[in-house]
């Protein structure tokens, strides 16, 4: 959306005769075109929101088990339990931001473990040819999903299906059990942070969502992928080869759920050819996706809300363990939040809607748009 | 091939529907060419193959026995159709399954008069799973496949919860008789499964319901639901019942794998990836509107046969993974081309794609024209 409507106030900016009062015109509606404007914000303000109230009811029932919420330890374990999820989620919603999804991760993830384990064997000489050559698998079978969805118009979900189904029989046929060794280089990153409560791995997390949230925002490619997500034909009919981000964000997702499985690497020492699809990280992350704001459909949604969503889920799965729920009903309580949270969220998006083309004829849906999910949101 | 065929005459206006020319047997090869003929000539392409590296598959008693062991993944298939073709998911099914197996289990035990109950309580069990997966997608406007990812969570937290993630209990065996018992002496099969009874039964109604009002209906929505909501159709109604239809399915295919699985949480774990594969294999189009219920089944027998297949040539059962994404990628990848042949012009107007005939409305800049 973002990048087709940015040309529309360049006539009235450009040409020397125009008044100041055109130009802040101009400048409000361009602001309002971009991904994040007012509105945005204050749908992700929601979010951080809920997660504050999360936190705080988190505290309270870790106050009851007699236990401090806010200790170095447990807020250690939060943010690294946030760094798996959240580098995957960040991933995910630039897939689900240009209209695709990406079930692959989880076998992605275990991928990456076991290459890069069985790559390093234990010794710190073999550290970077082991990363380069994980993250250029990982960069391939984003690649292979990417130019599926853009050039032979699979839908994402079959694409990254399938794509997913050949990497887990690859790994079931090939591995059992453990794999390899890490570097003991990697191994100490694992433990490393700041001051004992930030971990590294949370740093890194940071960095890649900043990195994402710049070129979402300030790149071609980042308003392309918020054109293309909004409307695959009119993004094309605007002139944007939709092709190539499509495959980019693909690419960048697989590399960054490559990370991800480095991270686990990191800390469990051997590739384990099940610790993906263990984690559920392919429906968790686009849970947290869309409980962080991001439309399903694509084209709306913000790197910013993803980590308030990965948040949430982090910190119920930490006062769950506090209070020693039984693991199985762990599943129970966050299939109720999920759905309750965008239950709230859903409803909140489609009065929020509107505005964005503010002033015109009230937004039409796509009728061909090629996401199998809901259009309604935009119905209202 | 033609059951399915809802397109709205305004579109197409200025030429005749492709699909209603010619003769029978003109139209019966042309309906083979749409993917959800294709699937058809697929089914018999890999029997064939499959009777060939094992020539007692073909004979009747082997086969219809095949075809009851199938018949819960072809009938679970048929449901997730309903949600499909009307444009949702279902990824709650797997999680259904699981919870009426248990129910099954623990609530019949080895009363035989609790039998009938029990199966009034399963179906009532479905219809509230479908009706809350229904009432969230279109009430509530949450996307379907983060409801059902909720409920899927939900129920099977819970069903694991009860049972300690254990088998318990074992229903009597005249409830198990459903799902692995069939109708003796039979002459030429030998045997008539149960199973094969109901799989007919429930094609025989889904293909009549599709045919209903409520199945024009449900693709129309599938298609396009605003233009159903405004031609008066009750979208949200349509699709809770499809959500609803899609549980009783998986209601019914738990009832068939208690004879043959028994009772364990984790019967029927990864049902909802397995029932859309076979539903994409089907040639139905993810995204509503395209497609036929028989295609669904066609799809869980395809792959069901892929299986047999790669059984019987002794290759090592974790490529299946493999092999399963490998079809689907490839069945999908070409059905995007296909189905642009006989519809609409297609608004992703593919330039590669053959115009079924070289004249008018065909450019698709419907978009672009004003």
């Amino acid at each position: 959306m973002s990048a087709t409507t940015d040309r529309t106030p360049d006539p009235a900016s450009t040409p020397d005769a125009a008044s100041s009062v055109e130009n802040r015109e101009s400048v409000r509606r361009r602001r309002a075109a971009r991904p994040r404007g007012a509105r945005q914000l204050d749908s992700t303000a929601l979010i951080y929101l809920v997660l504050v109230g999360v936190i705080v009811v988190s505290a309270v029932l870790t106050a009851m088990e007699g236990r401090n919420f806010f200790s170095q330890g447990n807020i250690w374990a939060v943010l690294t339990a946030m760094s798996v999820l959240g580098l995957i989620a960040v991933g995910q919603t630039l897939v689900i931001l240009v209209g695709s999804l990406d079930l692959s991760v989880p076998y992605v993830v275990s991928l990456s473990t076991v290459i890069a384990a069985g790559g390093m064997k234990g010794l710190d000489s073999n550290l970077s040819a082991a990363l380069v050559n994980t993250l250029v698998v990982c960069a391939v079978v984003g690649f292979v999903m990417g130019v599926l969805v853009s050039v032979f118009d699979v839908h994402g979900f079959i694409a990254s299906l399938g794509v997913g189904l050949i990497v887990s029989g690859y790994l079931a046929t090939n591995y059992q059990g453990s794999h390899g060794d890490a570097s003991p280089a990697l191994e100490l990153l694992g433990r490393s942070g700041i001051a004992a409560v930030i971990p590294t791995s949370f740093i890194i997390l940071l960095v890649a969502a900043l990195l994402v949230t710049l070129m979402l925002r300030y790149t071609r490619l980042g308003h392309h992928v918020y054109a293309i997500g909004g409307n695959r034909d009119v993004a094309r009919l605007s002139g944007v080869r939709t092709a190539l981000p499509v495959i980019a964000v693909h690419v960048l997702c697989s590399l960054l759920a490559g990370l991800a499985g480095l991270l686990l690497l990191s800390r469990t020492g051997v590739g384990l050819p099940t610790i993906g699809s263990q984690g559920r990280y392919d429906l968790l992350s686009i849970a947290a996706v869309v409980l962080g704001g991001t439309l399903l459909s694509g084209g709306k949604g913000s790197v910013v809300g993803t980590l308030g969503g990965v948040a949430i889920f982090a910190v119920l799965d930490n006062v769950m363990g506090v209070m020693q729920v039984n693991p199985f009903l762990k599943d129970f309580v966050r299939g109720l939040v999920i759905v309750l949270a965008v239950a709230v969220y859903a409803r909140r998006s489609v009065v929020r809607r509107p505005p964005r083309f503010a002033g015109t004829r009230p937004s039409l849906p796509t009728p061909g748009s090629i996401t199998g999910s809901t259009t309604k949101e935009e119905t209202a | 091939m033609s059951a399915s065929t809802s397109s709205p005459a305004a579109s197409t206006a200025g030429r005749t529907l492709p699909l209603t020319e010619g003769s029978r047997l003109q139209r019966v090869v042309r309906g083979a060419l749409t993917p959800g003929g294709a699937v058809f000539i697929l089914v018999a392409v890999l029997f064939v193959a499959v009777v060939w590296v094992n020539p007692s598959f073909g004979e009747p008693p082997q086969l219809i026995r095949f075809i009851g062991r199938t018949a819960p993944i072809a009938i679970a298939a048929m449901g997730q159709y309903y949600v499909i073709v009307s444009g949702e998911f279902d990824l709650s099914m797997g999680a259904v399954i699981a919870t009426q197996v248990v129910v099954a289990g623990n609530y019949i035990g080895d009363d035989e008069s609790r039998v009938l109950p029990a199966i009034a309580l399963m179906l009532l069990i479905g219809v509230v799973v479908g009706l809350v997966n229904g009432l969230g997608t279109t009430i509530l406007r949450v996307p379907s496949f983060i409801v059902t990812l909720g409920t899927m969570l939900a129920l099977g937290g819970l069903v694991k919860y009860l049972t300690g993630g254990a088998a318990t209990g074992n229903p009597v065996d005249t409830f198990r008789e459903i799902g692995r018992g069939g109708v003796q002496d039979v002459p030429v099969l030998d045997v008539l499964p149960y199973s094969v009874i109901i799989l007919v039964a429930v094609a025989v109604a889904s293909v009549w319901l599709m045919r209903a009002p409520f199945g024009r209906t449900l693709i129309a929505t599938g298609d396009n639901p605003d233009a159903a909501g405004l031609a008066g159709a009750k979208v949200w109604w349509v699709k809770t019942r499809a959500f609803i239809l899609s549980a009783l399915s998986a209601t019914v295919a738990g009832i068939l794998l208690v004879g043959y699985a028994g009772v364990h949480p984790s019967v029927g774990a990864g049902y909802e990836f397995q029932a859309i594969t076979a539903v994409v294999l089907g040639g139905v189009v993810l995204g509503g509107g395209r497609g036929w219920v028989l295609s669904a089944a066609a799809g869980a027998f395809a792959l069901e046969l892929l299986f047999s297949f790669l059984n019987f040539l002794e290759i090592e059962s974790t490529w299946r993974n493999t092999v399963q994404g490998v079809i689907i990628i490839l069945a999908v990848a070409a059905s995007a081309r296909a189905w642009s042949l006989g519809r609409r012009p297609t608004s992703r107007s593919t330039p590669a794609a053959p115009a079924p005939s070289p004249t008018t409305a065909r450019p698709g800049t419907e978009t672009g024209e004003n």
